[in-house]
């Protein structure tokens, strides 16, 4: 067994740095690394390009980071929910790379899986397009879109073990399990860490091996971005 | 008279067959899951990364772990199961989803969508559109015939930047239920209470009525 716990979340973003890549899982504010958001903040890195299919809320999330001006450059799918960003955004502070939602996905897990290019349908004949291969295949017009490059992956998961085996949780999966093992540094933080061997194997959706520090985090908000609820008859 | 969002979700409903996988979108799509009937087996697909979407929780059982693209709380429900997102758009690009309906801003008689910028004035992001509407053989448009200023949202050509080319195949709005072929418009319902003139003038792009066009059911 190869054990990759860290005693907490400073050690766990040692050797994040100015002007670096980071990759972010969550969608909305479900799934989203807030122990590792927090310490980004709290280090104060500035000029760093965030991967991350949204930024998060004014005052949560991403949101956190785009308040202090550490980000200049915001790769993302959807980022409607955020007045500074879109402020940033429109004054050109904060430099903006919209994908198509699928493609920041598959270029995750082209990342993580060794594949430096795939050719896919979507953004065809649209901005997306613009400066990039296109290919037809079976009738059908393409587009060339490149695996992505990053420094550290910070992704967040229900339960983790001490080999770096993770477990999610409803909806909060999303990017998470995508960015794993996906950057040169990938962190994981968890609710709760248990000892290697007290998962069924069967159970674990991410296995160790791409994940190269894990820890329990402190406290979890898990904020709700848009609370709908029906009333009972 | 023009139909309400809900009167459009209701006829679309209608589009929802057996045994469907069904993705909806922000806005009236997501209204659609109210009105599918009861007696046929749909399932809906969330593109954040859940198959069996259900309804709204009751207050107090809402989970921040589950949610909807929307970022909505939502339940799960018998026979749902959760993924990441590339296996979510495994199941969209390689169309094992059957029906996509989603919203837009403008759309062209050649099936052109446009649903995600304004330049200069809102930018709020595709999310997953754009892979939807490359992909998806069977798309439905739900949308306002005309702007607030009463501006034709159905023009010969988009003048927004565009979510995908040549994908529109069926659009239902407040006013009509429209087919795209052949680079035009066609009619093929009406809203009960609107004329075809109404439509005829509601419509930019070209629309070819031909024949008696029925009052849409739901």
């Amino acid at each position: 067994m190869i054990t990759k716990t860290v005693p907490n979340v400073e050690a766990a973003c040692d050797g994040v740095k100015d002007n670096m890549t980071f990759m972010l899982g969550g969608f909305g504010l479900s799934g989203i690394p807030e122990n590792c958001i927090a310490e980004l903040v709290r280090l104060n890195v500035k000029g760093v390009t965030c991967i991350s299919n949204n930024a998060g809320v004014d005052d949560f999330g991403l949101g956190l980071l785009l308040q202090q001006r550490q980000i200049k450059k915001m790769i993302s799918s959807y980022v409607g929910e955020n007045a500074e960003f879109e402020r940033q955004m429109l004054s050109g502070e904060l430099e903006v790379d919209l994908i198509p939602q699928g493609t920041l996905a598959a270029r995750c897990r082209a990342a993580q899986s060794g594949i430096p290019a795939f050719y896919t349908p979507a953004g065809y004949g649209t901005e997306v397009a613009e400066g990039k291969e296109s290919r037809d295949f079976e009738g059908k017009m393409h587009i060339l879109e490149h695996a992505f490059k990053a420094d550290f992956g910070f992704v967040k998961a229900w339960k983790g073990d001490t080999a770096g085996n993770l477990i999610f949780k409803g909806t909060a999966r999303n990017f998470n399990p995508n960015m794993a093992g996906a950057a040169n540094i990938t962190v994981a933080e968890v609710e709760e860490l248990v000892p290697a061997g007290t998962f069924d194997p069967n159970h674990i959706h991410i296995p160790g091996i791409f994940v190269q520090r894990i820890f329990q985090g402190a406290k979890y908000e898990k904020r709700i971005e848009n609370l709908t609820v029906r009333t009972r008859d | 008279m023009a139909l309400t969002k809900d009167q459009i979700a209701k006829r679309i409903a209608r589009e929802v067959k057996d045994g469907y996988y069904v993705n909806l979108g922000i806005g009236i799509p997501t209204l659609v899951a109210n009105f599918v009937r009861d007696d046929i087996e749909v399932e809906f697909q969330s593109e954040n990364g859940v198959l069996g979407m259900g309804p709204f929780p009751f207050e107090g059982e809402e989970d921040p772990d589950l949610i909807n693209a929307g970022k909505q709380t939502i339940t799960a429900l018998p026979g749902a199961s959760f993924f990441d997102s590339a296996t979510s758009f495994s199941m969209i690009r390689g169309q094992h989803v059957d029906l996509t309906i989603l919203g837009a801003m403008e759309v062209a008689q050649n099936g052109d969508i446009a649903n995600w910028k304004i330049p200069g004035k809102m930018v709020k992001g595709m999310g997953g559109a754009m892979d939807l509407v490359a992909s998806a053989e069977n798309i439905i448009v739900a949308m306002m015939h005309t702007n607030k200023a009463g501006e034709s949202k159905m023009l010969k050509k988009c003048s927004l930047p565009l979510t995908g080319v040549n994908c529109v195949k069926k659009v239902v709005t407040n006013l009509a239920v429209l087919s795209i072929e052949n680079n035009s418009f066609r009619l093929l319902e009406k809203a009960p209470g609107v004329s075809v003139e109404e439509i005829q003038a509601a419509t930019e792009g070209d629309l070819i009525v031909e024949g008696h066009i029925p009052d849409m059911r739901f």
